[in-house]
Parts: structure tokens; C-alpha cells; sequence
């Protein structure tokens, strides 16, 4: 028992027992305090003032001695026929990735939630691109999209087609990479819808069944409403990966060619490390970052609406 | 006819799903196929096979360095993130003070607000830290976690207050509650935890590509990432191939072993 109470190497040491057992509001605040402090430093110093100081570097003009405070970054910002491009093609990896993902996560879901041991093998096969990183996704598919020796062509050629320049088409660029980023969370996703459709009742389905429904309508009157919470919850989840998987981008196309793969936080990550300007940076981070917040609270909107739903 | 429509049906969703085990399957065939085979893309091809690909991605990427790295900054994440997860799930769980819910709200402003994200001026604070180009300052904006954090609220207000009740009037302090009483009991939590953590930081790339410059410092991501584009010009696919699976082996080897654990993990993460 003794061994218990060594503990004065611990951060958290000194906290008086008293004070929990009194239950004394100065006691119980001075414990909260200890121990949310190391988890308080660390989010201050790389969440909170990183916004104060991303905020405040946006409306810095000018880079040198004579900086003022002004909306001029913003300006170019909006100007900028690079931010616009990006700020569309994200719009459209978001679209192009999150509802094709979340169609096929769930189709595989619906078709696969009865563990026999195929499924489970096919599970398994849907979700292992989960566990390896973007850019190992991104050297794969460097090769099978490479045209001409890779492994579509490769295929395609036996059909009598081929020679498609997948990465370096401009209006096939953006969509092999989101071909990629679904490939890598479809099976993310369909482990939500899973867990999901195991909390539908069976017997639910059963009595929709004795009412006459068929395999369509049941999905549609009884399964579809109670899978809401999982999409509510699932939405800003994906909303959040199209706005920051850009590993691919940055191994694959570099936003090229001309622009077409270009996505939010690529030119974010272009001004900083290659432009070095971080005015520019800077207000398009509050602008990122400003819409993802927006968008996040109406899905959360929308996870409450589900749960009423249910309820 | 319903019948047929459904093994339509499935039978399609099975292709699709062996349709998306293609890569790992190119994967494994180019990484055995010494030299540089004609048919490189050929998923089914004739041999010969051998291990060449897999000691020369050796021999011309840093491959023991990365590894090093990558378990020293995944690792080192995950302990800093066990003290800070604990302690914080404890007082948001246990202890009623003013502000709570307002702080737990501006914990999970985290969430959405992850590193990549916030790059410039998170590499601001990391030079003005002098922490730019270490592997701790990989690591630094990881070890507090709001997801963690709300985590082990979930996990210890699922554990029943007699044990702490017990425990506390024996004179036990809150340190030593956690970490003799609490923490033994939200083992399955703290694992749960410990998979996604360890699977999201050996993943990752863009903070790690960015916090660091010297090459002495790099993780296996971006180290695949620089010996990938030096053999894709070239075109030595079976060394991409073999390093690609250097890199996502480890973690790919550890989910197929412990599948279930895996999953219930990443189940878990989603009821952020």
C-alpha cells in the first residue's frame, strides 16, 4: 500500500486529499486548475494563439519596417486568380470526394453487415487503405495512374484502349486525385455506417416487413432516418478531411498542371514555404478555416436534427 | 428473378471490394519482381521473385533513421497525450467548477482546429519556441488532444464512483486516485486511444514535412516521400513499390493481427 503514495515525481503532486473530500469550491478549482494545466499550455500555445496570431498577421501590410495594419492582404487575396481556382477546385474535391465515399461506404455497409467470413474478408479489403499514409497511397497511384507502362493502361490496352495522361490532363487531374482520397476513406467511413446499422432494431424491419415494405422502401422509411446521427456526425468528419488531405497534392501533382489540382490549403502551404509571403498565407488560413467552422456548425445542425428525429 | 438481381447484387459489391485490394496486390507483386520487368504492372505475373527490391530501398533511403524517428515521435505524442488525456478527462468527469462546460467547449475547438491547418503560425511559435527542425516540436502541438481528452470523460464517467469513494478514505490524493484506481479500470479506453494516436502520427505528413528541414530529422512519411519521387524518375516501380511497403508495413501487419481491436477503435473515434 505504501508504494501508493510515492509520488512526488508526478506534475500533479501536492494536490491537497482535503480538499476533494471538503469538497471546498476553492479546493476543487485549485485541483481542476492542476490538473487541466498541461493540457491548457499546450492548447493555448498551438491552438489558441495561433489563432489570435493568424488573425492579427492577416491584417499586417507589407512585410518590412513600414508594415501597417489594413485589409490589403485581403484584397489580393480575393484577387488572386490562384486563391479562386483553389478556393473552387475545393468545392468541388469536397463534393467529389465526401458523396461518392459516403454513397459506397454505406452501399458496402448495407452489403456486407452480416459477418460471414467472406464479408469479413471484404471488410477487411475495404478498409486497409485506412491504415497506410496519403503520400504511400499517393506512390501507389503515382504508378497504377501513371500513362502509358502503369496499371490502368496496362489493362486498358488489353481492351484495346489506354494512354490516358490520368495526372497530367488538366481535366482529369482533380478527379483521379479524389479518385484516390476515395479509395483511401471509403472504408473509414463504411465502419461508421456498420457501428450504425447495428443499432437499427431488427425488429423494426421485421414489422415493416409484415406490412408489406420491400428491400427499397425499408432502407428508405426505416433504416435511411436512423442512420441520421451517424451521418451528422460523419459529415464534419469528411468536410474536415477535404479540406486538409492534401498529402497527395503536395507528392503527386503539386496542384498542377495548370492549377487544376489546386486546393485550399495547398496555396496556403505554397505562400508559406515557397513564397515565403505570410500576409497572404495568413488571410487565407482565416478564410479556410472561417468556412470550415461555418460549415461544421450547420452539419452539427444537421446531427441535432437527426437525433430529434430519433427521439 | 428477385433471386438472381440479388446475387447481381452482391456479386458486385464483392468485385468492387477485391477491385479496391488492387493496389496493395500491385504493391506486393512489383515489390518482388527483381529488376525492371516489361509487364511491371501485371498483377499476375510469371516470376522471377525475389527480395532485391526490398535491400536496395534499403541500401538508398534512410530507412533506419526513419523508423527511429517515427517511433520517437508517435511515441513520445502518445505519453505526453496519456498525462494530459487523464488529467483532463478527470477533472471534466469528476469535478463540478465554475467554467467547466464552457472549457470543455473550448477543448473541442481542437477538433477541427488540427495543426496542418494552422501551419503558419504554428511554425511562428515553433521558431520563436526554438523548436523548428526537432522532433519535439513535431510532437508539441499533439500532446494535448481534445478528442482524448473527451475520451476519457466518456470512459471514467462510465466507472462507477465507489472504487474512488473507497479509495479516498484511505487518504488517497487525486494523482494517486487516477493512476491506481481510474486508469487500471479505463484500460480498454486508454487502448482505444493509444491505436488511433499511434496509427494518425505514423500517418502523417504535412506538420512533420513542415517542422522539420534537416534530413537527420525526417519521418518515414517524408522520407518515402523524397525516395519515391528519386526512383519514380527512374522508373524503378518495384523499389517505389518495396519502399511504399517499408513504410505502411508495420501498421498494415498490425491490423490485420489485431482486426477487431483496430475497428472498434476507429468506431470509437467517430463519436467525437
Amino acid at each position: 500500500m505504501t508504494s501508493l503514495f510515492v509520488e512526488d515525481s508526478s506534475p500533479l503532486a501536492g494536490i491537497s486529499p482535503a480538499a476533494v473530500r471538503g469538497r471546498r469550491p476553492r479546493g476543487i478549482w485549485l485541483s481542476a486548475a492542476a490538473l487541466l494545466a498541461p493540457s491548457l499550455v499546450f492548447l493555448i500555445a498551438f491552438t489558441y494563439w495561433p489563432i489570435v496570431r493568424v488573425l492579427a498577421e492577416s491584417f499586417v501590410v507589407g512585410r518590412f519596417a513600414d508594415h501597417q495594419a489594413g485589409l490589403g492582404n485581403y484584397q489580393r487575396l480575393f484577387a488572386d486568380p490562384h486563391f479562386a481556382r483553389a478556393a473552387w477546385n475545393n468545392a468541388v474535391y469536397a463534393a467529389g470526394t465526401i458523396v461518392p465515399s459516403l454513397c459506397l461506404a454505406l452501399l458496402f455497409a448495407l452489403a456486407l453487415r452480416e459477418t460471414t467470413r467472406l464479408n469479413a474478408v471484404l471488410r477487411t479489403l475495404v478498409v486497409m487503405p485506412l491504415l497506410i499514409p496519403l503520400v504511400a497511397a499517393a506512390a501507389l497511384f503515382t504508378f497504377i495512374l501513371l500513362p502509358g507502362d502503369g496499371l490502368v493502361d496496362f489493362y486498358l490496352a488489353r481492351l484495346g484502349l489506354g494512354m490516358v495522361n490520368w495526372l497530367g490532363d488538366p481535366d482529369l487531374a482533380l478527379g483521379s486525385i479524389i479518385a484516390i482520397t476515395v479509395w483511401k476513406n471509403t472504408g473509414y467511413y463504411m465502419l461508421f455506417f456498420l457501428a450504425g446499422l447495428a443499432g437499427v432494431p431488427q425488429d423494426l424491419l421485421d414489422a415493416a416487413t409484415i406490412d408489406g415494405a420491400g428491400a427499397i422502401r425499408r432502407f428508405r422509411a426505416v433504416t435511411l432516418p436512423l442512420l441520421g446521427p451517424t451521418f451528422g456526425f460523419v459529415l464534419p468528419i469528411a468536410l474536415l478531411n477535404a479540406l486538409t488531405q492534401i498529402d497527395h497534392v503536395i507528392m503527386v501533382t503539386q496542384g498542377g498542371p495548370s492549377d487544376a489540382t489546386n486546393l485550399l490549403l495547398y496555396y496556403i502551404y505554397q505562400q508559406a514555404a515557397q513564397n515565403y509571403d505570410t500576409g497572404l498565407a495568413s488571410s487565407a488560413t482565416v478564410v479556410s478555416v472561417a468556412a470550415l467552422l461555418a460549415l461544421s456548425f450547420i452539419s452539427l445542425r444537421m446531427l441535432e436534427r437527426g437525433i430529434h428525429y430519433e427521439s | 428473378m428477385r433471386a438472381d438481381w440479388r446475387l447481381l447484387c452482391a456479386l458486385l459489391i464483392a468485385a468492387t471490394a477485391v477491385l479496391w485490394a488492387v493496389p496493395f496486390l500491385w504493391m506486393a507483386m512489383a515489390s518482388l519482381r527483381p529488376g525492371v520487368p516489361a509487364d511491371i504492372a501485371s498483377l499476375t505475373p510469371a516470376g522471377p521473385f525475389g527480395l532485391s527490391n526490398f535491400a536496395e530501398a534499403w541500401r538508398s533511403g534512410s530507412f533506419p533513421l526513419w523508423y527511429l524517428n517515427t517511433l520517437l515521435v508517435a511515441g513520445g505524442i502518445l505519453v505526453g497525450q496519456l498525462v494530459t488525456i487523464t488529467a483532463a478527462g478527470y477533472a471534466f468527469a469528476r469535478l463540478s467548477f465554475p467554467g467547466r462546460d464552457l472549457l470543455f467547449a473550448m477543448f473541442l475547438l481542437q477538433l477541427l482546429l488540427i495543426p496542418p491547418l494552422l501551419i503558419v503560425p504554428n511554425l511562428g511559435t515553433l521558431v520563436s519556441l526554438r523548436l523548428y527542425d526537432t522532433l519535439p516540436g513535431i510532437m508539441a502541438p499533439y500532446f494535448a488532444s481534445a478528442f482524448g481528452t473527451f475520451l476519457m470523460r466518456q470512459t471514467f464517467r462510465a466507472i462507477p464512483r465507489d472504487y474512488e469513494e473507497a479509495a479516498m478514505l484511505e487518504g488517497a490524493s487525486i494523482p494517486v486516485l487516477i493512476q491506481h484506481v481510474l486508469v487500471p479500470l479505463a484500460r480498454p479506453g486508454l487502448i482505444a486511444f493509444a491505436i488511433i494516436s499511434v496509427t494518425a502520427h505514423w500517418n502523417e505528413f504535412l506538420w512533420p514535412l513542415m517542422a522539420v528541414s534537416s534530413p537527420k530529422n525526417q519521418v518515414l512519411t517524408v522520407g518515402l516521400a523524397s525516395f519515391a519521387s528519386g526512383a519514380e524518375a527512374g522508373s524503378a516501380w518495384g523499389i517505389v513499390a518495396a519502399g511504399t511497403f517499408l513504410v505502411a508495413g508495420p501498421l498494415l501487419v498490425l491490423f490485420l493481427v489485431f482486426q477487431r481491436r483496430f475497428v472498434s477503435s476507429f468506431v470509437f473515434s467517430g463519436i467525437k
